[in-house]
């Protein structure tokens, strides 16, 4: 017999639901809806009124090359800290989870970076990677004009990347290290007698049966990078020099919070919310094959 | 027994809480939100418990929001929710949203309605100039104000035999190379990131007597454009400035690099910057021990006659949604800070200049410039009155998206100074980019008249 707990009603189950259901009506289709209708409008900042535009604030945002610019920007980005924050991340799960001096400590230590604000971290890397008064400044007096992230765009656009990356390594080293420590001890010994060392038994069996968290987190991270990414920006560089770091996240937040361009801003969100929704659905539909959840 | 001593207690202590309302009842509380943070939010703070202590009908309850964006927004949500402050700070950059918005309840209207009378005349040009409409009238009180000045080191000028400060740029750039000489690695600081373009720009236009836009420079109507890009005295200026930047005449310092160009002043590192009279006290707090210095007006361009600069900082604007009482305590307040009293302290513990006539007056009559931490700040009014309210010059820049326009020309001099882009191309481009904002703006408040 089988036992479990069901509702007899769907009503039941609705009231149950609701408070949630309530909270994501308020804090997300609410405001999305919001942003939906200025987009198709411009929206007087003050509240005085506005006027039906149509298309035309996206026809405007997707025939400038500048836009353009901040989309392909925001993929760099995106594809290159997400790749970052995955691989180190398990690089340390995996010397973690082989117990080696200290992973006690370890364990904890690594989860830190998660736990500081985005412009506290700015802050700390700016001073970090400064060309003339920080710590990377010493690379500077050894091959001068080597590093400047103020003045190289590419310099830049690598300094806001490690930043973000440094972040989600503490985030990623979690569900990693959980993970492999969820794999049965048994699977791992009988590997280790069938005469498989360490780098392979990482190859053969750990990876394989990483797939669901290495696919939740890839989902996650370049979710994450195309939305988090602002804090950091907006103290370290402010989306410069030249437009070197501007990325759709901070345009974004400088029309629409400083610019007051409340519907440009609306605009370039639904962008956002589509590329991202577009990146998740290929995700899935394209990678999740290979995931293997059990 | 016990019972009746608990009902005298009741009884007394339901008497100080009935009283205790009832006290505070009597004041009227307004809000104040603020922009400034830091030393300032503590210096605004101050003035207004100097209010509250200086009559007993009124309470001021004044809260610095960190940052003047983050004030308009805050100022902005709470009056979309019906909760706003009485008088809100908005920066020059934010008064024309603000003048558009149709929130507030104008500054010589409410002055007048509560019976005060006030001297408009008072106000240097250069300030009510910039805050009042096309057709001079004042909707909101001018009140933390400065302009650019240019810092100048006196040792190092006098290693190269000059004990003035350069009056034209011709004379600045060989300055400039006379401190590069004398091996002084860094003669001129400056940053073109995107708040610090305004000296580059705006100020050289104004000094220059040259406009931004058409319709001097938007007072007129939201159909202005830009044509800095067709100025060639604007054109040239920022050639010489690369070629500055390229010979290492002129180095970008901020705080990407790791020390801004205040920073680098105040250390000694750097022997020129030019940035607004509001940084003078804080140069002298944090100079470097010994460092001998000096502020003079902006230089002129070539031939141009100099004209007068524009002001920056902050008005304070009266909301509409509010009752007549609480528009008699914001009169009161205005009324309080106007004392050239007021604005001796004012400009003693912060940097800012006194905005009236009579405040300047008084600070000259006690004295104030006389002194070495303040000697040099009545420059920054004489820059902001060369020309007379008469001229017929812009007195400002009333450009909509005023901070996205500024990020534009960033963008465009930093193309040219770190990707070595053409100058007139970038310049044009930038303009043409804030153009397209202009209509923006334009479009978005069609329904409404430019007052």
């Amino acid at each position: 017999m089988e036992k479990r707990v069901t509702f007899s009603s769907t009503t039941v189950g609705l009231l149950f639901a609701l408070p949630m259901l309530l909270l994501i009506f308020v804090f997300f289709y609410w405001p999305s809806a919001q942003a939906v209708y200025w987009a198709f409008t411009l929206e007087q900042p003050w509240g005085g009124g506005n006027a039906w535009v149509g298309f035309d604030n996206f026809r405007q945002l997707l025939s400038d090359p500048v836009y353009w610019g901040a989309i392909s920007r925001s993929l760099v980005f995106a594809l290159s800290s997400t790749a970052i924050a995955m691989g180190m991340a398990l690089i340390l799960a995996l010397l973690t989870d082989r117990e080696m001096r200290g992973h006690k400590i370890y364990r904890s230590v690594f989860i830190w970076p998660y736990a500081i604000a985005a412009p506290a971290l700015g802050l700390a890397f700016r001073f970090i990677l400064a060309p003339e008064a920080g710590l990377l400044s010493i690379i500077n007096q050894v091959w001068p004009g080597l590093w400047n992230p103020a003045l190289d765009g590419k310099d830049a656009m690598i300094a806001v990347i490690v930043a973000f990356s440094w972040k989600y390594i503490g985030y990623n080293f979690i569900f990693f290290l959980s993970a492999l420590q969820g794999i049965p001890r048994s699977l791992t010994e009988a590997a280790a007698m069938d005469g498989s060392g360490p780098l392979r038994r990482i190859f053969d069996m750990q990876l394989p049966l990483l797939t669901p968290t290495l696919f939740f987190l890839l989902v996650i991270n370049i979710t994450e990078s195309f939305q988090d990414s602002f804090g950091i920006v907006d103290v370290m560089t402010q989306g410069g020099p030249a437009r070197a770091t501007e990325l759709m996240v901070y345009k974004i937040y400088f029309d629409g919070f400083k610019g007051l361009d409340y519907s440009g801003a609306a605009a370039q969100s639904i962008i956002l919310m589509l590329l991202v929704i577009l990146l998740t659905i290929f995700q899935f539909r394209f990678i999740e094959r290979r995931v293997h959840y059990k | 027994m016990q019972a009746k001593l608990l009902g005298a207690v009741g009884a007394l202590l339901a008497t100080a809480f009935l009283a205790g309302p009832a006290a505070a009842a009597d004041k009227t509380k307004i809000d104040f939100w603020f922009g400034n943070s830091g030393d300032i939010a503590k210096r605004v703070q101050e003035q207004c418990d100097r209010f509250n202590q200086s009559q007993a009908d009124y309470e001021v309850v004044c809260t610095s929001q960190g940052s003047y964006d983050a004030s308009l927004q805050n100022t902005i949500a709470a009056f979309r929710a019906g909760k706003q402050p009485t008088i809100a700070q908005v920066s020059d950059a934010g008064t024309l949203d603000v003048m558009l918005s149709g929130a507030y309840y104008p500054a010589n209207k409410l002055m007048k309605d509560m019976g005060y009378d006030i001297n408009w005349n008072d106000y240097f040009s250069g300030i009510s100039g910039y805050y009042a409409t096309s057709k001079g009238e004042m909707y909101s009180f001018p009140f933390n104000s400065s302009t650019a000045l240019l810092y100048w080191n006196k040792d190092s000028f006098a290693k190269i035999g000059k004990d003035h400060a350069p009056a034209t740029w011709q004379e600045a750039a060989e300055d400039f190379k006379k401190l590069k000489d004398a091996g002084y690695a860094c003669p001129l600081a400056f940053d073109i990131s995107n708040n610090e373009v305004w000296q580059y720009i705006e100020q050289f236009e104004a000094v220059n007597g040259e406009p931004i836009a058409t319709k001097k420079n938007g007072f007129e109507g939201l159909d202005a454009e830009l044509i800095y890009n067709k100025n060639p005295l604007l054109v040239s200026f920022v050639k010489d400035l690369k070629s500055w930047y390229d010979n290492k005449l002129a180095v970008i310092k901020n705080k990407a690099v790791g020390q801004t160009f205040i920073e680098a002043f105040a250390a000694g590192d750097c022997q020129v910057i030019l940035t607004s009279v509001g940084d003078h006290g804080n140069i002298g707090r944090t100079a470097k021990e010994g460092l001998n210095w000096a502020v003079s007006m902006l230089p002129t361009y070539g031939d141009a006659k100099r004209h007068s600069s524009y002001v920056g900082g902050a008005s304070l604007w009266v909301l509409k949604g509010h009752s007549e009482a609480e528009y008699k305590a914001a009169a009161s307040f205005f009324n309080f800070i106007a004392k050239p009293e007021e604005a001796l302290t004012w400009s003693t513990v912060t940097g800012y200049i006194p905005v009236r006539n009579s405040g300047f007056e008084y600070l000259k009559s006690q004295g104030f410039y006389d002194k070495a931490p303040y000697a040099g700040r009545e420059l920054a009014i004489q820059s902001l009155t060369v020309t007379p309210l008469s001229d017929p010059g812009p007195k400002g820049v009333r450009l909509g998206g005023l901070l996205q326009i500024r990020t534009e020309i960033a963008n465009g001099l930093q193309a040219i100074f770190i990707n070595n882009a053409d100058v007139q191309a970038s310049l044009d481009t930038a303009a043409e980019r804030g153009n397209q904002i202009l209509r923006r703006f334009q479009q978005t408040y069609k329904n409404v008249q430019l007052p």
